[in-house]
């Protein structure tokens, strides 16, 4: 299972289904990161964690520990 | 009746602008009761009977952040006319996620898109009618900053609201969610129609904080896991999910995006923003600039305005005259200086000087005295030296002063800075002049003057600083920036259960814990604020220096450590405390998802700065300024009477004073420290108005002196004979830590917005502090001198449970604990 915490930087990958629940999994949903959205990797933090990400047309910055429950492709 | 519109929409939408654009002047800012979060209602410009509620920037209205829920609560309890819905333009499709939830509350909806100019400005197409009808509520294009069609928004949000219209969502779900919605609706029953396909989705979602605002909670369970079972994903999820699926088919048709493959402007910045290698060294350049205009130079400079200007002897219009003055003034001092040394020197030789030095301290030189005092000076042959003190109190220079030095050191009369620019006296020297021109008794002159005044000034002298920083504040949170500080410090700070934003506060809090403390206004997230508050004031802060430089210089020696020792205490305090307390009950009940928008980077308007600067500066005076009046005053109350001569009134020596009394009454509770002289205890009382006052009461309880220089080198002696290097450091340590100045508590109070969580602050700082001293003292006693009692077991005890707390498991929580009152 490969998931959003080790996409590569610069690359598009899409969602194919997201694991975890409750607040933290409704909120990556809120924000747009639903079934089957393309998600762009845009960089990495200066100290190596969160992540920047374009999803839906905007920037969204997420931890890799939560990007880990992003199941993509 | 007044009309009552809620305007709802997304962080960063340009929300706060388009209220201020239609509220004008006409606000009143307030908070949620109960909670921290920010509630904000104007009457609309033009319409006295319309009133306008801005509700949290929100995304969603699921149950999980407070914000959520304060908002959601409003709109179905309070049930306001009508939603004014702002949508960012730019970008639409998350934003729109919102007002589909909204659509669903049975309230009338007007949505402003906002930012119309931009999506203008990049030739893209919005087809608003397309967008009306997908949606089924009324749809105008606004630029909120410029202030376009925002008079026609609020007009058709204030016609809706009269004509009092229900509206029906005409979104729809995929069939078989529609269905299992259908079934959930028709067994509400005393639900009015309008509403239930808000609750059937929540009761769909599993909402438990929904059922606690339904009369009864139908049984939906079976519904709703042959859903789940069905589509193979939990109830929430889908949704969610069917919502957004919805939006990107309506998007498709209804915005025309020209083909973005090259960078936006904000893209740009962030390229070199964020950039993996440039990132760290612009955010320190950053924070040297905030914390050298708002701290080093300009703050600094305005609250010496402030305290010694306005609120003290007086001060220069503009600063003209002052280096002048001051100039002169030095020259005077020095002059000073010599004619003491001179008398001093006459006297021990035998010369009657008495008369003499009586009519210079007055003011008027006796020149008889004087001319007889020279002759007999003269014949006597004398001569001095003058000795300049550094700050040390260690001798710097030594000046031979002779006859001639001292007739020309005399013939130095005192400079009056009014003779200098135009001088503006201070509020309590004009005060005096008036209370005595009245004939005033002397205890209310003394009230006013030093009670009350004094404890006005500690409020307002931290005003001016205060603004300065509120600018940049509000300048990097609304040109987008600090969403980025949140982004870099992210990795570090979470660690210690705060925000990647709590590094502004803390770095303010070396300078001022009370502007620090404020400061942390920017944090969103309830739990990350509230612990950034408790820990603000452990770094030491400028008025803790004076106690540094006491310690150090009188302990130990002045060696260097120290000072860094206190930083380094102070860091480890936050730390420690960040660890433990997110583990605590009180902290781990809320969730804390950092998933966080980075918004477009765009400049913000210099209205809306200042407006923000002005409110929180507001905010400040008006909720911490009672309570910092108030603790001032009884302070002053304490310090200032007590039993003197067998009869109680205003004593004149601090021995005798209530305060004296409670100190030796608690002086036992810090003999575990090694600290248990009462007069300690007293300075570590006096230190609440202001912790440099430690200094001044132990110059007063040590030395008896009514002044001291700053690091009070005249008591350095005496000192040494009340306290060891450990019980020194024991003491400093348990001063740094304890309960802040009453102006910071007044600031804890205000952002805690809560007299438990104030109370809870408090005490959790006086205790910590009171453990580490412990630690500190007694298993220093063991290493030094292999002292072993119960205080020793008790220290390790402590360490124990330090390090247990410290690495104990602990899982995040995933719900929202906090009660929002309805």
């Amino acid at each position: 299972m490969k998931t959003l915490k080790e996409a590569k930087c610069g690359t598009t990958v899409k969602v194919i289904r997201l694991h975890g629940a409750g607040a933290v999994k409704r909120r990556i949903m809120d924000m747009g990161i639903t079934k089957g959205v393309e998600i762009f990797i845009r960089k990495v933090a200066p100290l190596g964690d969160p992540v920047e990400v374009n999803v839906r047309g905007y920037e969204l910055s997420l931890r890799k520990a939560d990007a880990e429950m992003i199941e993509v492709s | 009746m007044p009309i009552k519109i809620a305007l709802a929409g997304n962080p960063n939408s340009g929300k706060t602008t388009l209220f201020n654009a239609l509220t004008g002047s006409n606000q009143f800012v307030g908070n949620w009761p109960g909670v921290t979060v920010e509630k904000k209602e104007g009457k609309l410009k033009g319409h006295k009977d319309v009133v306008i509620t801005d509700l949290p920037g929100i995304y969603s209205l699921s149950p999980y952040t407070l914000e959520e829920v304060v908002a959601r609560n409003y709109l179905i309890h309070e049930k306001p006319d009508a939603i004014l819905n702002i949508v960012d333009g730019t970008n639409l499709e998350r934003n729109l996620y919102l007002t589909t939830q909204l659509m669903e509350l049975g309230i009338p909806v007007v949505m402003a898109v906002n930012m119309m100019d931009v999506v203008k400005k990049n030739k893209d197409e919005i087809n608003i009618q397309q967008l009306q009808k997908e949606l089924g509520c009324e749809v105008v294009e606004i630029s909120a900053l410029k202030g376009t069609g925002v008079a026609q928004a609020a007009q058709r949000a204030v016609s809706l609201a009269k004509s009092g219209e229900a509206v029906m969502p005409v979104h729809q779900f995929s069939e078989e969610v529609e269905e299992a919605l259908h079934n959930i609706a028709a067994q509400l029953g005393n639900v009015p129609e309008e509403q239930k396909r808000f609750f059937a989705i929540k009761l769909f979602e599993r909402d438990d904080k929904i059922k606690e605002q339904l009369q009864s909670v139908p049984d939906v369970e079976p519904i709703v896991k042959a859903m789940e079972d069905k589509l193979d994903d939990d109830s929430e999820s889908i949704i969610t999910n069917e919502r957004y699926v919805f939006l990107s088919g309506m998007i498709e048709k209804c915005y025309h995006k020209r083909n973005r493959q090259k960078l936006t402007v904000s893209d740009k910045i962030d390229r070199i923003v964020t950039n993996r290698w440039l990132a760290l060294p612009i955010f320190a350049v950053v924070m040297v600039i905030v914390y050298y205009v708002s701290v080093s130079t300009v703050g600094t400079i305005a609250t010496d305005w402030a305290n010694d200007g306005v609120f003290g002897e007086g001060w220069h219009l503009f600063g003209i005259g002052s280096s002048d003055y001051n100039e002169v003034a030095e020259e005077y001092d020095l002059a000073s200086l010599k004619t003491e040394a001179y008398l001093e020197a006459a006297e021990t030789a035998g010369l009657d000087t008495e008369a003499l030095s009586q009519s210079i301290a007055d003011g008027e030189v006796d020149q008889a005295a004087l001319s007889a005092f020279e002759t007999e000076a003269s014949a006597a042959g004398i001569t001095a030296e003058a000795e300049v003190l550094d700050d040390n109190g260690e001798v710097e220079e030594t000046l031979p002063v002779n006859l001639d030095e001292f007739e020309n050191a005399v013939a130095v009369s005192e400079p009056d800075p009014a003779d200098y620019g135009v001088w503006v006296p201070g509020i309590p020297v004009l005060l005096e002049d008036g209370l005595n021109a009245i004939g005033c008794a002397d205890w209310l002159s003394d009230l006013i003057l030093n009670g009350i005044v004094a404890g006005v000034g500690a409020v307002l002298g931290f005003v001016p600083q205060m603004l300065i920083l509120f600018i940049f504040l509000a300048f990097l949170e609304s040109c987008g920036y600090m969403a980025r500080i949140a982004f870099i410090m992210d990795r570090i700070f979470r660690k210690f259960g705060l925000s990647g934003k709590s590094f502004i506060p803390m770095l303010i809090g070396t300078g001022c814990g009370v502007p620090g403390i404020m400061a942390s206004r920017t944090i969103e997230n309830d739990r990350d604020r509230k612990m950034t508050i408790m820990t603000t004031t452990f770094i030491p802060c400028g008025a803790k220096l004076p106690i540094i430089a006491l310690i150090a210089g009188a302990l130990f020696g002045g060696a260097w450590w120290v000072a860094p020792s206190a930083y380094f205490v102070g860091v480890a305090a936050i730390i420690i405390s960040g660890i433990i307390l997110k583990k605590t009950r009180m902290f781990a009940g809320d969730p804390a998802p950092f998933v966080m928008e980075l918004p477009a980077y765009h400049w913000p308007t210099v209205g809306n700065v200042l407006r923000s600067m002005w409110e929180r500066g507001w905010s400040f005076i008006k909720k911490a300024g009672t309570i910092i009046l108030l603790s001032a005053i009884l302070l002053w109350f304490l310090q200032g009477y007590g039993v003197e001569n067998g009869s109680f009134g205003r004593v004149e020596d601090l021995n005798n004073s209530i305060l004296a009394v409670i100190g030796g009454f608690i002086a036992p509770i810090f003999a575990p420290l090694g600290w248990g002289d009462w007069k300690a205890a007293v300075a570590s009382i006096t230190g609440l108005i202001a912790k440099e006052n430690v200094v001044g009461t132990f110059g007063v309880l040590y030395g008896g002196l009514d002044e001291v220089a700053e690091n009070g080198w005249q008591i350095w002696a005496s000192m040494r004979e009340s306290f060891t290097a450990l019980t020194a450091y024991s003491f400093l340590v348990f001063n740094l830590l304890c309960a802040p100045c009453f102006a910071a508590i007044g600031a804890i109070r205000r952002e805690m917005n809560s007299a438990k969580w104030t109370w809870f602050a408090i005490s959790y700082q006086c205790v910590f502090a009171y453990a580490m001293a412990l630690c500190i003292y007694q298993l220093g006693m063991l290493f030094t001198t292999g002292a072993f009692g119960i205080g020793t077991v008790v220290a390790i005890m402590i360490v124990a449970a330090l390090l247990y707390l410290l690495f104990r498991p602990y899982k995040e929580q995933n719900e929202l604990k906090v009660k929002v009152r309805v």
